[in-house]
């Protein structure tokens, strides 16, 4: 990729243990792969989306980036930093270049800290401000993520899913950080709320040139955001490409049926659904050879297929797919 | 026109909030009719009271805190199921209305295996004998897809995939080959392949054994794709109703427009917020249900708002005139209806 | 008793009804302290906790003797009456007076030993709980030994190897053979409480450990371990009279309930009163700190928070 990226990461991989024998003092008995492999360049300023069903490791990537989990081999970078390598100290020092907006609204702040509090918090932790200049900083932090200040006394319970999704950005934001993993930061809204954090985040990014890895299973809320996109199956990246041209033309099998399983809200669209067999494999027994081999819907899949797992390859000058027929595009959906 | 086969009036379902202060007016005042063989799909974002309002259907409301206020109506081929006696209830419960939930985990129950449960409606209502129920609930493990049955049957929850969990869901709620299904948030809880999958078989055994369907959802793209007429819900009540290709063409309520224009679509042009283009969204919170606002609820939030929508409660109005579908088959709880001028392009934020 | 004894009393009682009515209105402008006083027994069980911790306190005020005086040597096992609304003891001296001033030992001692019991469990529980792993599996290994052994005999063994024990090692050795259940109800909160987002939340700003454990952790999961302290205070108190009782506990002649039992024992046929209002008083007091336990469950239970 490009020299200019701000963020690198490159063959991350992450195994989890699962249940040890011996009264969990023995080996384990199998290995679940969470992420298996994974490499993507985010220049700065600009938007990765990260797409997968869930279990597909999409999360576990973005915070092993953030070493809340420690990834077991690989490469992450910010700025030519090598993240892994960072001792406590160096490490305590990343994390106000780096920071990670959560899911779920309401598990993310702490129930018994006020809005206030929650707030002050990273600012104590890395000396940034006390007194006078915290409160001012917050009532600031507060206005950009569009929240009153008249909350600042608010408990979690107190507010909105919307609400609560402000605070945990405002949280993020208030270490300055320059790069923001957000982690479905929409998921769990309404409709008409999920549009107003959607387009606070994108108002930051413009205002701050934040660079956002946006982790996601809604493929539309991704287009809408992204600049580029990666599809993630079985702790691996099948296929990555400039958001228009994954759009426009997908080019593993697997994003092709992903895209045409969203229901679109328009009765008149005439489209063919692509229905996939079967539930996705456990990343505990991964299947060989290609790991999307047993649902997929390809024409040409074959016994090459079902031995010989594809790298992930330029195909076209932009777009990276993991599939031995990506040369020749598939039908739009 | 045929009798529908379910006929909501007027109904109120209320809670005591815990504070034991206040009324949260959960439901209030929600009308709607379904077709047999209809699929009706029930529109709303959390707190709207869709949900409530299937739960009082089966009277499945938890009392205390809640309940159904005396004037309400539910009619079930004719009999009023909020007169009915527990007995009488049970007989059309999982047999005639079925119901499936969003969490396919929390929803069956861990310690019988699949079979035992799909059977026991069937030895509950149709009386059939151990070996029949079971070979009853092999062919419904056929019916939903579900791969190897004889063998899956004896399977227990915990085996099974979320998606496998959803089809042993709705196997039990179509043992008895119901009338009416209520499927609340049915595909929630599950990724986008797999929602494609249980879609289409709600689709098809819909299509199969030609009965009613709820379908209770906050995702427009689902009812799209899936049913023949929409209720929007807001604040407890109906906002709109309408055919499905109807109500997506020509958005009556400020509401439904404003839905509509704020979720993100695949089918839009790519790369909206690069290319400088905004998501419209709906500024604001739902309100909460103890407080709704005062005339309309949706006034606070709607762009067109004016003086009559801040005092003056709408009822729902027939906006049959205005286009081209029959009387009654599009109504909108809105004063614009009465003042059409005033629908003028609102300030976007 | 003198009139001044009796009023001191009355007043008392007044105080401890006092308590419970300011407790009251303050708690019912919360949903959790409504659903405290929603129980049924937590209105009685902390009017009668309020009462003998009052009593404890003023005890020089409604005691008419000193907890030691004997009276004279011809009024041993006196029945109750005015004079003596209790009775006396065996050795002539007023079991009103020794009940005053008891209940400052034995609820002193359950306070003490409960508060020891409760910040180690608590310590070791939240270690466990978040680091996991080898720190944790060891700690509980030690845990489910400590949980094998029956805590009596433990204590009856260091008492008897240590002559003469003073009374702060006695509340010491309480505590530390209290606290294993509480780590494990606290480590099991905390395993649960480190998965949610707040903590990681907190991990990726930057906190150290011990800040993530003391300010996000331990203050989530306040609730089991208040309800395991209020409990255990009963709990302790049983178990100090049962020592005292074995004469291992609360040394003669200072005033204990247990003790008190024990010297009343001997004349139980003759003079009852002596060995049953010591005993009368345990078992209230205890019977009202479980009653506050099990509101404050009910109050505390986050389950409940958002309904």
């Amino acid at each position: 990729m490009t020299p200019a990226a701000l963020v690198q990461v490159e063959g991350l991989v992450k195994h989890f243990p699962g249940e040890r024998r011996w009264f969990g003092l023995g080996r384990p008995r199998s290995v679940v792969r969470a992420v298996d492999g994974v490499s993507f360049a985010i220049p700065a300023g600009s938007t990765l989306g990260l797409v997968g069903e869930s279990g597909c490791g999409k999360s576990t990537t973005g915070r092993a980036m953030l070493r809340l989990i420690e990834p077991d081999r690989g490469r992450v970078t910010i700025d030519g930093q090598d993240v892994l390598a960072l001792g406590a100290r160096e490490l305590r020092a990343l994390r106000r270049r780096m920071q990670i907006v959560f899911q779920d609204p309401y598990g993310s702040l702490n129930p018994r800290m006020t809005v206030r509090q929650t707030l002050v918090e990273p600012l104590a932790i890395h000396r940034i401000a006390i007194g006078r200049e915290a409160e001012r900083r917050i009532a600031a932090l507060l206005e950009e993520v569009g929240l009153d200040p008249a909350f600042e006394g608010s408990y979690p319970h107190e507010l909105s899913g919307g609400q609560r999704q402000r605070v945990g950005i405002a949280r993020a934001l208030s270490v300055e950080p320059q790069v923001l993993v957000l982690d479905e930061p929409v998921s769990a809204l309404d409709v008409s709320v999920q549009a107003q954090v959607l387009n606070l985040l994108a108002d930051l990014q413009a205002r701050r040139r934040l660079t956002y890895l946006f982790i996601a299973h809604d493929l539309a809320v991704v287009k809408h955001i992204a600049d580029q996109v990666a599809v993630m199956y079985l702790g691996k990246i099948v296929e990555h490409a400039p958001a228009p041209a994954l759009y426009a033309g997908p080019r593993h099998p697997y994003t092709a049926s992903l895209l045409s399983a969203v229901p679109v809200p328009d009765p008149t669209a005439q489209r063919q659904r692509i229905v996939l067999s079967g539930d996705v494999p456990s990343p505990a027994h991964p299947p060989a050879g290609c790991p999307f081999h047993p649902r997929c819907p390809h024409p040409k899949k074959n016994d090459r297929c079902r031995t010989e797992a594809p790298a992930l390859r330029e195909v076209t000058p932009d777009q990276r797919v993991a599939c031995h027929f990506a040369e020749e595009p598939l039908q739009p959906s | 026109m045929t009798e529908p086969l379910l006929r909501v009036r007027d109904l109120k379902t209320y809670f005591v909030t815990e504070q034991g202060r206040g009324t949260a007016r959960a439901v209030d005042g929600v009308s709607f009719e379904v077709q047999p063989g209809e699929t009706l799909g029930i529109v709303g974002e959390s707190g709207c009271g869709k949900t409530v309002t299937s739960l009082s259907i089966l009277r499945l409301i938890p009392e205390p805190p809640g309940h159904v206020r005396p004037g309400s109506f539910i009619e079930f081929e004719g009999r009023n199921l909020l007169t009915l006696e527990p007995r009488e209830l049970r007989a059309i419960r999982g047999n005639e209305i079925a119901m499936i939930f969003q969490e396919p985990m929390t929803s069956l129950n861990p310690v019988f295996t699949v079979g035992d449960q799909i059977a026991e409606a069937a030895i509950v209502h149709q009386g059939l004998g151990r070996a029949a129920a079971r070979a009853r609930a092999i062919e419904m493990l056929r019916l939903v897809g579900i791969p190897d049955p004889d063998e899956r049957v004896d399977h227990y929850p915990h085996q099974m995939s979320g998606g496998m969990r959803q089809r042993v869901m709705i196997a039990m709620a179509l043992v008895c080959r119901p009338k009416l299904l209520i499927a609340d948030e049915p595909t929630t809880a599950l990724d986008v392949t797999i929602q494609a999958q249980i879609l289409e078989l709600l689709d098809r055994l819909q299509a199969e054994l030609g009965m009613a369907v709820m379908l209770i959802t906050h995702d427009l793209g689902v009812v799209a794709g899936s049913a023949d007429r929409v209720v929007v819900m807001y604040a407890g009540q109906v906002v709109e109703q309408a055919p499905t290709p109807e109500l997506f063409a020509r958005p009556l309520h400020p509401y439904t427009e404003g839905l509509l224009a704020s979720v993100p679509r695949l089918d839009a042009p790519p790369a909206g917020a690069r290319a400088g283009g905004r998501l419209h969204s709906i500024p604001g919170q739902v309100p909460a249900a103890t407080a709704w606002p005062s005339g309309c609820r949706f006034h606070p939030r709607c762009p067109y708002a004016w003086d009559r929508c801040r005092a003056e409660e709408p009822p729902l109005l027939d906006a049959a005139g205005t286009g081209g579908t029959g009387p009654g088959s599009h109504t909108v709880r809105c004063w614009l209806l009465t003042e059409p001028r005033r629908r003028t392009p609102a300030p976007r934020p | 008793m003198s009139v001044w004894n009796w009023l001191a009393l009355g007043g008392a009682a007044v105080v401890a009804l006092a308590v419970v009515a300011e407790a009251r209105r303050r708690a019912l402008s919360g949903p959790r302290g409504r659903r405290f006083f929603r129980h049924p027994t937590a209105m009685p069980g902390t009017f009668v906790l309020a009462f003998f911790v009052t009593i404890a306190v003023a005890a020089p005020a409604v005691a008419p003797y000193p907890p030691y005086y004997q009276i004279d040597v011809v009024h041993p096992d006196q029945p109750p009456s005015v004079r003596f609304p209790l009775g006396t003891d065996p050795l002539s001296r007023d079991v009103w007076s020794r009940l005053a001033y008891g209940a400052r030992i034995s609820l002193g001692i359950g306070t003490l030993a409960m508060v020891v019991a409760v910040t180690l469990g608590a310590a070791v529980g939240a270690v466990a709980g978040y680091f996991r792993g080898s720190v944790d599996a060891a700690l509980m290994r030690v845990v489910d030994v400590a949980l094998a052994m029956p805590r009596i005999f433990v204590l009856l063994m260091a008492v008897a190897l240590w002559e003469h024990l003073p009374l702060w090692v006695l509340v010491l050795l309480i505590g530390l053979t209290g606290w294993f259940g509480t780590s494990r109800l606290v480590r099991a909160e905390v395993l649960s409480l480190r998965e949610r987002e707040f903590v990681s939340a907190a991990r990726a700003l930057g906190a150290r450990s011990g800040h993530i454990i003391f300010r996000h952790v331990l203050p989530n999961a306040a609730a089991p371990i208040i309800v395991s302290a209020a409990l255990g205070i009963g709990n302790v108190m049983l178990l100090e009279a049962g020592l005292s009782f074995l004469g291992m506990g609360v040394p003669s002649p200072a005033p204990s309930w247990g003790n008190m039992i024990a010297d009343g024992l001997p004349k139980m046929a003759v003079a009852p009163w002596s060995a049953t209002f010591p005993g009368l008083a345990i078992s209230l007091v205890v019977m009202a700190l479980n009653a506050i336990g099990d509101a404050l469950r009910d109050a505390l239970d986050p389950r409940r928070e958002t309904a």
